[in-house]
């Protein structure tokens, strides 16, 4: 199916053609490109929602679990939600380390060989 | 009279108040009025309008974003529900805090690589442009307006609280207030300046929040546990106020409530257009990922501080002097500025002042936002893509937006003056329903999913547009309840305030079933080449 608009082209850097994209779509370094973000992203982001919905639950339904006191005032629910924050900075953190080492890398060798014409 | 102004009238003071408080707000306006001024000058082409011509850095963009997304809602709202109900505010900040992660590993870098100044550019990558722009415009117009006419409404609440107006005419001046600089900030200074009017006000929220947390703390000689526990004896509700419950665990419904907020909020972040603009600020994926750390650093490190004074609210004020004030809490940072600088004195006057004028500049940031993301897809979807299919030059374009912003802030000004008296809080969750349930599901599919095509969109679009708005017309934040926009009659079958439960898995499903329900093969060269620039940043604006 045709598009209306054809895609905004850059100026300075040369646009690969269509063609030149399915290509590169199938080939085997884009595929490790795309398997190792996928299979670091996806499952992450079902496990921090799945642990984000379990804390959710408890809140819901596990009122006396929550309310145990584990120091002065601080019981398990404000210790879990506090958890949520740490696991968030965390994966946040470890999400920017797996990009960097493992995909900017790879991007970055397809990007500059796909524009500079190659 | 509200309990605000009978403190400021104790203390002998409410005029001296106000003067302060008035002078503070025209000196955050007059400063943001210089550099939208500023900014319009370099606002030459669509790309400075739309983008801010790209070249903020990872940080700017970091405290852009923090302040295009801490809206009143999260400064005032979640601190006075800490105030009120305990746990049950904090629990909501959560949602708001994590929803992030989603931005970040599935829709930042890839939104940024493959789009150029709308979220309709992602949709309608490798679709019929024409009915899937529409669409993605209707859904950025629809989810912003819900979030602006909730800021507009605190705005009138909350200023006349504290400026002491009581009058119609005075609340009415207000909105318009609001809607004449928002439509100025965003005319003139375009996302330039936009971005650098949200950097300011994340700065003033932030330095406000840490010198609060840090006089509550000073109370409690930074014993956390001692804080929480003056704070449960003062709330008249002992240890139940530091657990989960006062609020949504209530009955069942209420509790089903819950789960239902808490999968919007986590999955609307993601998906509202205002936010996603921001990341075509920056030049990389690489910068976009990185202003999302920043974002998640600041909110994260607000929310936390969010806890001190919402405990601290509830453990130095009499909850009956908050309740007295606003009935959801709303003024309780601004009040607990002024016990903690002291009712009596000037400290406290300044405080007071200060936070306020926080709150003020709070609201002006996220309108201006809001403004800019609507008025883009309008002009750059709607009007050069589907009017104009693709014809209209840049100039053409940025003149469009222009005009689209006076209208929309007109619209705005409008239904905010209509819905002053109406309890409008419900609709920034409904915002992030109807983003989670149109808009995520489809960025999702666009990027991700081979077999997706124009029916798919457009189903899931639509679908999940009408169903979460739907479902809330026939809830309780519209009709049949004491706290609904229209107490007074009942029309409402659906139990819960938020359908994202419901609404949220259709979304997900009608993208699938309209997708095998058409006979449309998807474009696989475009698909090829959204996947392949998307990942890497080839051909990338």
């Amino acid at each position: 199916m045709a598009t209306e608009t054809p895609p905004p082209s850059k100026t300075q850097a040369r646009l690969p053609s269509t063609e030149e994209f399915v290509a590169e779509q199938e080939s085997a370094e884009f595929g490790e490109l795309r398997r190792s973000y996928r299979s670091f992203a996806f499952p992450l982001t079902i496990a921090f929602t799945a642990w984000y919905l379990l804390y959710v639950l408890l809140s819901n339904y596990a009122g006396d679990f929550m309310g145990t006191k584990l120091f002065g005032n601080i019981n398990v629910a404000l210790a879990l939600g506090l958890a949520q924050f740490l696991t968030t900075f965390l994966i946040a953190w470890w999400y920017s380390r797996h990009a960097a080492a493992k995909l900017d890398p790879k991007a970055e060798a397809i990007k500059s060989r796909m524009e500079g014409g190659a | 009279m509200s309990s605000v102004q009978t403190t400021l009238l104790a203390a002998g003071e409410a005029s001296e108040h106000r003067g302060l408080i008035i002078t503070l707000f025209s000196v955050f306006v007059a400063a943001t009025l210089v550099i939208t001024v500023w900014a319009g000058r370099q606002t030459k082409n669509a790309a400075d309008f739309y983008a801010g011509g790209r070249q903020f850095t990872a940080f700017q963009n970091g405290l852009a974003v923090s302040g295009d997304y801490m809206s009143a809602a999260s400064f005032l709202g979640i601190a006075g529900a800490i105030a009120l109900a305990g746990y049950d505010g904090f629990l909501y900040s959560i949602g708001f805090l994590v929803a992030w992660l989603v931005a970040l590993l599935l829709v930042a870098e890839p939104l940024r690589n493959s789009g150029r100044y709308t979220m309709g550019d992602v949709l309608a990558y490798r679709m019929r442009q024409r009915p899937v722009r529409t669409a993605a415009g209707t859904s950025t117009i629809v989810v912003s307006i819900f979030y602006l006419l909730a800021q507009m409404a605190g705005a009138g609440v909350l200023v006349s609280l504290l400026l002491g107006i009581t009058s119609d005419g005075g609340k009415i001046g207000i909105v318009a207030l609001v809607g004449v600089l928002m439509i100025v900030y965003v005319t003139i200074g375009g996302m330039k300046g936009t971005t650098w009017v949200q950097m300011v006000k994340a700065v003033l929220l932030i330095v406000g929040a840490i010198l609060l947390t840090f006089l509550v703390l000073l109370k409690f000689n930074f014993n956390i546990s001692d804080l929480l526990g003056t704070a449960a004896d003062n709330s008249g509700k002992g240890s139940a106020f530091l657990e989960p419950g006062l609020k949504y665990g209530l009955t069942s419904t209420s509790k089903l409530d819950f789960i239902s907020l808490g999968i919007a909020l986590v999955l609307g972040t993601a998906g509202l257009p205002h936010i996603l603009i921001r990341f075509y600020t920056v030049p990389t994926a690489k910068a976009a990922r990185k202003s999302v750390n920043w974002a998640i650093g600041l909110i994260g490190a607000f929310y936390l501080m969010t806890l001190a004074l919402g405990f601290g609210a509830a453990a130095l004020i009499k909850p009956d002097e908050i309740i007295a004030s606003n009935k959801a809490g709303n003024t309780a940072a601004p009040l607990l500025a002024l016990h903690l600088g002291g009712v009596d004195s000037n400290w406290g006057a300044v405080l007071l002042a200060s936070i306020s004028a926080v709150a003020f500049a709070t609201i002006l940031a996220v309108v201006a936002g809001l403004t800019l993301a609507s008025s883009s897809s309008f002009a750059h979807d709607i009007y050069a893509n589907v009017i104009k299919k693709g014809q209209a030059n840049e100039k053409e374009e940025v003149r469009a937006a222009r005009l689209a912003t006076v209208g929309i802030g007109a619209v705005s000004i409008l239904l905010g003056a209509l819905a002053r008296d109406l309890n409008v809080a419900g609709l920034v969750a409904l915002a992030f329903a109807v983003a989670a349930s149109a808009n995520l599901p489809t960025i999702l599919y666009s990027l991700f999913w081979k077999r997706f095509n124009t029916s798919g969109a457009l189903w899931s679009i639509y679908g999940g547009l009408i169903t979460a708005v739907g479902l809330v017309l026939f809830s309780p934040v519209v009709s049949g309840k004491e706290t609904s926009m229209f107490p007074d009659v009942d029309f409402h079958w659906f139990p819960l305030e938020n359908p994202g439960i419901i609404s949220i898995p259709v979304g997900f499903l009608l993208g699938v079933v309209g997708t095998y329900l058409s006979k449309e093969e998807p474009d696989a060269g475009k698909y090829a080449e959204l996947e392949v620039r998307s990942l890497t940043g080839t051909g990338a604006h």
